[in-house]
């Protein structure tokens, strides 16, 4: 067996072992450092999540009231479909069959949800 | 560099020191360095007060330039910052805030007190709303007076403030309080009380001054 040195990775094995005590020296001495001379002095305030001076109140998780769904289904039908319709209408006498079927899919899709939001009466403003 | 037990301070002669500095040889000790560190870039919270901030904003700028002291990383956090200033007029309203803030930058933290309000109430002293100096409640390093203090006045803050962690030591009887287990590193936050906040001072950080008449 040749010795390992001859071994064409010896030469990156040595470099991956360089790079890593590179990387965890300063990490091990910033560690011995903390420990030899400074004590950690946790409390309750410096622990706090928040922190603008404020006390946070409540509860982070709270909850957003389900009928913003339909806002974002209208944003995406108004908004969302006419980034693509653009597109489609400059690029439309150069489109293969398939293409046009495919964006008509699309469009179709986003007419549906259209019916289904005006038949729920989300676009009549009060 | 000799390293003896808790002689961090005295590692090398100073006179031996200046002697080798001549012949080209720079002897430093892991103290000095630390502090050199440092000193040389403390990092500011980034928050203003009152009409002093505005000085101490303009410090920051290019005519005075504070980033010569290594010192223009303004941080929007305390958890980054080991610097307050606390420039301009503390209200009770925000004092514990202010304290709260304070508790929560990570150590080393100084503070340096900026302006008449931040340092005794300012103009404002016989108002019943202000704080009558954040000293009340934090430990201040360096006090600056002035209504407001020139831009001039924040630097030469700074470098007092640059001298004073250059003469900490890292071991020893007179090591600052964040080198001390047992000092403690919660500073409590006052609360709004009927009249006043309560309490009205920190006993550990500020006395109540005896007037003689
Ligand atoms: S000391 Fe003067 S300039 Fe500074 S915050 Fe108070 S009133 Fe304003």
């Amino acid at each position: 067996m040749p010795p390992m040195t001859s071994s064409p990775y010896f030469s990156l094995a040595i470099l991956f072992f360089g790079a890593l005590g590179f990387g965890l020296a300063p990490l091990g001495l910033a560690w011995l450092w903390a420990h030899t001379f400074a004590p950690p002095k946790p409390n309750a305030i410096k622990n706090a999540i928040y922190e603008c001076g404020l006390e946070s109140k409540g509860d982070a998780w709270v909850q957003f009231r389900s009928g913003y769904y339909l806002y974002a289904i209208i944003f995406l039908i108004f908004d969302v479909e006419t980034v693509f319709l653009l597109p489609f209408a400059v690029a439309f006498t150069g489109l293969t069959a398939g293409a046009c079927l495919a964006m008509l899919v699309f469009v179709l899709l986003l007419v549906e949800g259209l019916a289904w939001a005006w038949a729920k009466g989300v676009l009549t403003w009060q | 560099m000799g390293l003896g037990e808790r002689s961090f301070d005295v590692a090398v002669d100073p006179e031996l020191k200046i002697e080798l500095g001549k012949q080209g040889i720079f002897v430093t000790t892991i103290q000095e360095l630390y502090n050199w560190g440092r000193k040389s870039s403390v990092w500011p919270m980034q928050f203003g007060l009152a009409c002093c901030a505005i000085e101490m904003i303009a410090t920051t700028m290019a005519r005075y330039d504070l980033a010569r002291f290594g010192a223009e990383v303004f941080r929007p956090s305390p958890r980054q910052a080991d610097l307050m200033i606390v420039s301009g007029t503390v209200t009770k309203k925000m004092a514990p805030q202010v304290v709260r803030l304070y508790n929560q930058m990570a150590e080393p933290r100084y503070v340096i007190a900026m302006g008449a309000c931040a340092i005794s109430g300012g103009p404002f002293k016989q108002g019943y709303n202000v704080l009558k100096g954040i000293d009340r409640y934090i430990p201040v390093d360096v006090h600056i007076p002035g209504c407001p203090p020139r831009p001039e006045a924040l630097l030469q803050a700074f470098m007092t403030l640059q001298k004073k962690i250059d003469e900490q030591s890292l071991t020893g009887e007179n090591r600052p309080r964040y080198l001390n287990v047992d000092a403690p590193g919660e500073f409590p936050v006052p609360e709004q009380g009927e009249h006043d906040l309560v309490p009205a001072s920190n006993p550990n950080v500020w006395t109540v001054p005896v007037v003689i008449r």
